[in-house]
């Protein structure tokens, strides 16, 4: 176990290497770099100045040499200054962290919960499975911004109940926040339990054909302690698996949903850096959430190896 | 059995609609006698009527004429992105099957490494690139296509490769490919007459998907303005636009939203279908 999760790190930290350094490279190709847009903003300044001031940031260094620095700040802790916030990186990064666990942890929560609800139906079911597949289907092809749209039109400007997006202000209380979440983590959640649906059907069917279900069936124990206690066990690990191939997918359902419903957070963030051209702050912010991603990647695994012995000696 | 030929016959009616759709954008356009790129500020935000079937957006143009013309655009993007992405993916599939060893190792971790993380946030990252920058025209809708195309590709092939690695896996394991060996067929022979043809089935139903994937895509960067650029139309940026004027004309954001779920939609069934699930 603790070698698997050292093997794992390693990993986690050669896509970091790779992905940052790529990202790097990919940011010197976006419009608006700080010596432009000093040039777009003073027209007074001549192509010596510009030349002067490229020296002085270091920009005419190259490209390995200015992202081995890059590495050694973020690496020593200094993550640099948001232009577009006028902020250092950090002080912006973390409350965006937070706002998007939040919003990640209620979706997840609602997608799990409503997906495999649909999916214990359709396995219990025979006849409500051709109408919780036909769901699945749509949900997962909805765009999720769509459907983020349809919810603002409905329940914010047609019924006026909730706010159509944005964040409550300072020191309004948990109730406030909470309207403010509703929306948004619908979004989300309906755009994920379509998957959870399908395959908590598929694993659910599959354990109940098991023998011991016929066994506990046999000697009398009613259908909700069949699917409850002796199926969905034995169901959850492949249903973990959804969960982990998820956690990218839900990830990018927040860039999309925290940029519709203008809500602050780490995709928001990473769309809002990277159009403003505040490129440290963007760089930052992907590499933040890349690893966020992977670390709860290893999180599920890990748990499916504490619920299912058999895949401990893998 | 009657299920699964259902779904496929299914989703490629739905397809088939929204393809014909497509083709007929330049009929429609002069049995309705308007021009879907002209704006006509005297007929902005117009109910639906026998003139303007689904209405006029902001600028007066008629919805149901851009929705078709966005059609050809978004199904375009969706099914060469694709394409591109199935000849990368079963080319790199192939060949990790076939060399394996270091080769296999390199190509499946990078794999694992792409589909690890999160998409979008690397989609809007690349999308952010200036063409400018690296020797293209900037802002000309060839160009947006293209750029589209190839960003999506990029990220598409991982999911070709990882069904045609392991399909390819198992074919090269069976007793005709010794055979064909045997006999003195050349390594490229082996693979291009006695592999290929026998994984086309997990490739069909990867690219399938792979479309659906794209048009997703390209749909959501689009909305964020990263994807294919106004006026020209595509599904994506007319939901942009739907945005900005949810309290004008709600039912703008409704067509554009439809297309697209119904696109994806047939993709999938269509994949089902070749897969054979019931």
């Amino acid at each position: 176990m603790p070698r698997l999760i050292a093997a794992r790190l390693v990993q986690i930290a050669i896509t970091l290497a790779v992905l940052s350094f790529c990202a790097y490279g990919l940011i010197g190709l976006m419009p608006g770099d700080p010596i432009d847009l000093a040039i777009a903003s003073d027209p007074r300044l001549s192509a010596e100045d510009a030349a002067r001031l490229r020296a002085l940031h270091g920009l005419d260094r190259p490209l390995l040499a200015r992202y081995g620095a890059w590495v050694g700040m973020v690496l020593s802790g200094e993550f640099g200054f948001s232009r577009l916030f006028a902020q250092p990186a950090a002080a912006v990064l973390w409350p965006a962290l937070g706002s998007t666990l939040v919003l990640l942890g209620a979706a997840l929560a609602l997608a799990a919960a409503i997906g495999i609800g649909l999916g214990a139906l359709a396995a219990l079911r025979p006849r409500a499975a051709p109408t919780v597949d036909a769901v699945a289907v749509l949900g997962q092809s909805a765009p999720s911004f769509w459907l983020g749209m349809l919810l603002i039109i409905l329940f914010a400007v047609r019924l006026g109940w909730l706010p159509a997006g944005g964040a409550p202000e300072d020191g309004a209380g948990l109730g406030e926040a909470l309207r403010f979440l509703v929306l948004p983590v619908a979004t989300l959640a309906i755009a994920n339990l379509a998957a959870y649906a399908r395959h908590s059907a598929a694993a659910l069917e599959a354990a109940l054909r098991e023998p011991w279900i016929r066994s506990a069936r046999a000697r009398g124990a009613p259908e909700r302690v069949v699917l409850w206690r002796h199926a969905l066990p034995n169901a959850a690990v492949p249903i973990l698996t959804i969960a982990a191939l998820d956690a990218g997918a839900l990830v990018s359902g927040a860039l999309v949903t925290e940029t519709v419903f203008a809500r602050p957070g780490m995709g928001k963030l990473i769309y809002d850096a990277v159009m403003g051209n505040d490129y440290n702050l963007a760089l930052l912010a992907l590499l933040l959430a890349a690893l966020v991603t992977m670390l709860a990647t290893l999180a599920v695994d890990l748990a499916q190896r504490a619920l299912d012995p058999r895949l401990r000696d893998a | 059995m009657p299920r699964v030929k259902l779904r496929l016959a299914l989703g490629l009616a739905v397809l088939g609609v929204l393809a014909a759709a497509a083709l007929a954008a330049p009929l429609a356009q002069q049995w309705l006698g308007h021009d879907p790129f002209a704006p006509d500020l005297f007929r902005r935000f117009e109910p639906p009527s026998p003139e303007h079937p689904l209405g006029t957006d902001d600028l007066g143009r008629d919805l149901l004429l851009r929705l078709l013309h966005g059609a050809r655009v978004s199904l375009t993007v969706g099914v060469a992105a694709a394409l591109a992405a199935t000849l990368l993916g079963t080319a790199a599939g192939l060949f990790a099957a076939w060399r394996g060893g270091m080769a296999d190792a390199v190509l499946m971790r990078i794999a694992d490494g792409l589909l690890a993380l999160p998409a979008l946030p690397l989609l809007v990252v690349l999308a952010a690139v200036d063409p400018a920058r690296i020797g293209l025209p900037r802002g000309e809708a060839a160009t947006d296509i293209l750029r589209i195309v190839v960003i999506l590709a990029l990220f598409g092939w991982v999911g070709v490769a990882r069904l045609a690695r392991a399909a390819a896996l198992s074919v090269l394991a069976q007793d005709y490919v010794r055979a064909a060996r045997a006999l003195g067929a050349g390594e490229a022979r082996v693979l291009l007459r006695h592999v290929l043809p026998n994984i086309l089935g997990p490739v069909t139903v990867a690219t399938a998907l792979a479309v659906a994937g794209a048009i997703l895509a390209e749909s959501t960067l689009s909305f964020l303005g990263l994807g294919i650029q106004p006026p020209a139309p595509s599904w994506g940026n007319m939901l942009a636009n739907a945005q900005e004027m949810v309290f004008s004309a709600p039912l703008a954001a409704v067509w554009p939203g439809l297309a697209i779920l119904l696109a994806v939609a047939g993709c999938t069934l269509v994949a089902d279908g070749v897969r054979g699930r019931g």
